[in-house]
C-alpha cells in the first residue's frame, strides 16, 4: 500500500526529531510513501478559534491535494499519515464537520473549485500508531528489533487529540497501541493513569503558570511510577514536557528531569538506526539506552 | 458596602441577550438546552481551577443570555481543546465546540481582554497562516509577545536559544508554492469562503 505523508508545520521546527525519526522508521520498514505536494498548515486549534468555515477550508485544501496526488480509482481510499496529534485531529474534524453539515460541505467544495481543486471524501486520515499496529503488525515490528529496548521502562503518553473526541483505532480512555509497539520492541511499560491527560497545548507559551502546572502533574506522576522516560506521539506534548523541565523543577523545588522521546525515536533505536538519523541530538534531556 | 457597589455588579434582565442561547445552540448542534447541569464537564476539565467560571456555569450563563459576561470571561480562552468534557458529557453536548463558537464570537465582536495573550495568539496565527500558508513559530511568538507583554519575551530568550542550537527553531518562514490565483492558491480559497458569508 502507498501512503501519503502530511508532516505539518511543527515537524520542521520544534518537532523536527519527530519528522526525522518517523521517516527513518518508514524507510527501515520498507513503507512506500510520498509527502503531499505543497501541503499547508492544518490550522490547529488557533485558527478554529477565529473562524470555523475558513479553518475547515484550510484543512480541506490538504484533503483535496491528497486526493489528487493519491490518484486511486473512484472508490479507492487515499491513505494519509498525519503524525502530529493536532493535524491528525483537524484533518479528521474537517471531514466530520463536512459530513454533518451539507451546507458547510457545499461552501468548502465551492471555494476549493475556485482554486481548481476538488474533494470527494476519499481520504482516510491515519495516525502512525494505527499504521504501525494495524498495517505493519506487531510481529513484523518485533522481527525488526536488532537492538531490543531491554530494561527500558517507558511511560507512554498519548495526550488529548489522538483519542478525543474521535477514537478511531484505539480505546478512548485507555489507549494501548503505543505500549503494544514498544513492548514488541523489547521495552517495559509502566502503568500510569495520566496517559491522556492534557499537557496544556499552547498554554505554556500564553499563560505559563497554568501550562507549567499541567506538565508538572504529568512529569511528577511519570517519575513516581519509576519510568526511565516518557514516550510521546505529538510535537507539542513533547515540547511541553521536555523543554520546560528546568522551570518546573525550580518552581516546585523538586527534580522532575526525565527524558521525553518520540515513540518513533525509540522504535528507531530498537531497529538499530543511528542516533543522528533519529534526531536524538536535538533532545534537551539526553535519551539513553541501557547497554545491551 | 455602599448600595452603588452591588448595583453595578448586577446584570439586569434588560441587559441580557435573549437570542444568545439559540444562536450558540444552532452553531453547535442544538444540544445546549439538554444540559442537566451535572458538572461532569467542570469536574474533568484540567484547567477549570484557573477559569473565571468553570464550563458548567458557562453553559448555564449562555442559556440564560449573559452574553457579555461569557464573552469577556477567561474561560473560553483557557480551554485548550482537550475534549475531555465533550467525550464525558452524559447529554452529548459538544462543549469544546461551544467554547470555539464563543471564541469566534468574542473575536468577531472584539470583546476579549485587549492584552490577553491567547486571543492575540489566535489572531496572529490566522494572519501568518494566511500569508505563508504555513505556521512560523518564532515569528508568531514574537508578534504575540510584542502585542501583549514584551517583557515575557526576555524571559523566554534562553529557551529560544536552546531551541535554536538544537536546530528546533526555523528562522525563516516556510511558504507554500501555489500563489497569485494559480491552481491551489490558498488566498483564492479563503476569499471564496469570506464572500460566501457576506
Amino acid at each position: 500500500m502507498k501512503y501519503l505523508y502530511f508532516p505539518g508545520c511543527s515537524l520542521s521546527s520544534t518537532g523536527r526529531a519527530y519528522g526525522e525519526s518517523i521517516l527513518a522508521v518508514f524507510r527501515a520498514l520498507g513503507l512506500s510513501f510520498a509527502e503531499i505536494d505543497d501541503w499547508n498548515c492544518c490550522g490547529a486549534t488557533s485558527y478554529m478559534s477565529v473562524d470555523e468555515r475558513k479553518a475547515v477550508a484550510l484543512a480541506s485544501r490538504n484533503l483535496a491535494l491528497a486526493e489528487e496526488q493519491g490518484g486511486a480509482g473512484p472508490d479507492g481510499e487515499v491513505q494519509v499519515i498525519a503524525p502530529c496529534a493536532a493535524c491528525y485531529l483537524v484533518l479528521n474534524k474537517a471531514q466530520h464537520l463536512m459530513d454533518e453539515s451539507p451546507d458547510l460541505a457545499r461552501t468548502i467544495k465551492g471555494a476549493l473549485a475556485q482554486a481548481q481543486l476538488s474533494y470527494t471524501g476519499r481520504v482516510k486520515v491515519r495516525h502512525p500508531l494505527d499504521v504501525f499496529v494495524n498495517d505493519v503488525g506487531l510481529k513484523a515490528l518485533g522481527e525488526k528489533a536488532r537492538r531490543p529496548l531491554k530494561g527500558m521502562k517507558v511511560a507512554c503518553y498519548y495526550g488529548c487529540q489522538i483519542v478525543r473526541p474521535y477514537a478511531t483505532f484505539d480505546d478512548q480512555h485507555n489507549p494501548t497501541t503505543m505500549e503494544q509497539i514498544l513492548k514488541a520492541l523489547g521495552a517495559e511499560v509502566v502503568d500510569w493513569p495520566l496517559k491522556t491527560r492534557c499537557c496544556g497545548g499552547t498554554l505554556t507559551g500564553t499563560i505559563e503558570d497554568v501550562g507549567l502546572r499541567l506538565n508538572y502533574i504529568l512529569l511528577r506522576e511519570a517519575k513516581r511510577r519509576k519510568a526511565d522516560l516518557i514516550a510521546t506521539a505529538c510535537p507539542l506534548c513533547q515540547f511541553n514536557l521536555e523543554c520546560n523541565q528546568d522551570k518546573i523543577s525550580d518552581q516546585n523545588k523538586e527534580n522532575v528531569a526525565i527524558p521525553v522521546a518520540y515513540f518513533t525515536q525509540l522504535m528507531g533505536l530498537a531497529m538499530g538506526i543511528p542516533d543522528r538519523e533519529l534526531g536524538l541530538q536535538r533532545s534537551f534531556v539526553p535519551v539513553r539506552v541501557a547497554a545491551a | 458596602m455602599p448600595e452603588s457597589h452591588w448595583q453595578r455588579k448586577i446584570t439586569y434582565e434588560e441587559q441580557l441577550n435573549n437570542d444568545f442561547a439559540r444562536e450558540i445552540a444552532e452553531e453547535t448542534g442544538d444540544k445546549l438546552y439538554g444540559c442537566i447541569q451535572c458538572g461532569t464537564c467542570s469536574g474533568g476539565c484540567p484547567v477549570s481551577p484557573y477559569m473565571d467560571y468553570a464550563p458548567r456555569r458557562i453553559i448555564a450563563m449562555t442559556r440564560a443570555g449573559f452574553e457579555r459576561k461569557v464573552l469577556e470571561s477567561n474561560t473560553i480562552w483557557l480551554c485548550a481543546s482537550c475534549y475531555n468534557c465533550t467525550v464525558e458529557c452524559p447529554k452529548q453536548i459538544k462543549i469544546t465546540e461551544v467554547m470555539y463558537a464563543l471564541k469566534q464570537r468574542a473575536i468577531r465582536k472584539s470583546v476579549h481582554p485587549r492584552r490577553f495573550t491567547i486571543p492575540v495568539l489566535a489572531k496572529e496565527f490566522e494572519d501568518i497562516v494566511r500569508r505563508y500558508g504555513r505556521s512560523h513559530e518564532s515569528e508568531l511568538l514574537t508578534r504575540m509577545f510584542l502585542k501583549t507583554n514584551p517583557f515575557l519575551m526576555v524571559k523566554q530568550a534562553l529557551l529560544g536559544l536552546r531551541l535554536f542550537f538544537t536546530g528546533r527553531m526555523a528562522v525563516f518562514p516556510d511558504m507554500i508554492k501555489a500563489r497569485g490565483g494559480a491552481k491551489g492558491d490558498l488566498e483564492t480559497i479563503l476569499r471564496a469562503v469570506d464572500e460566501k458569508k457576506s
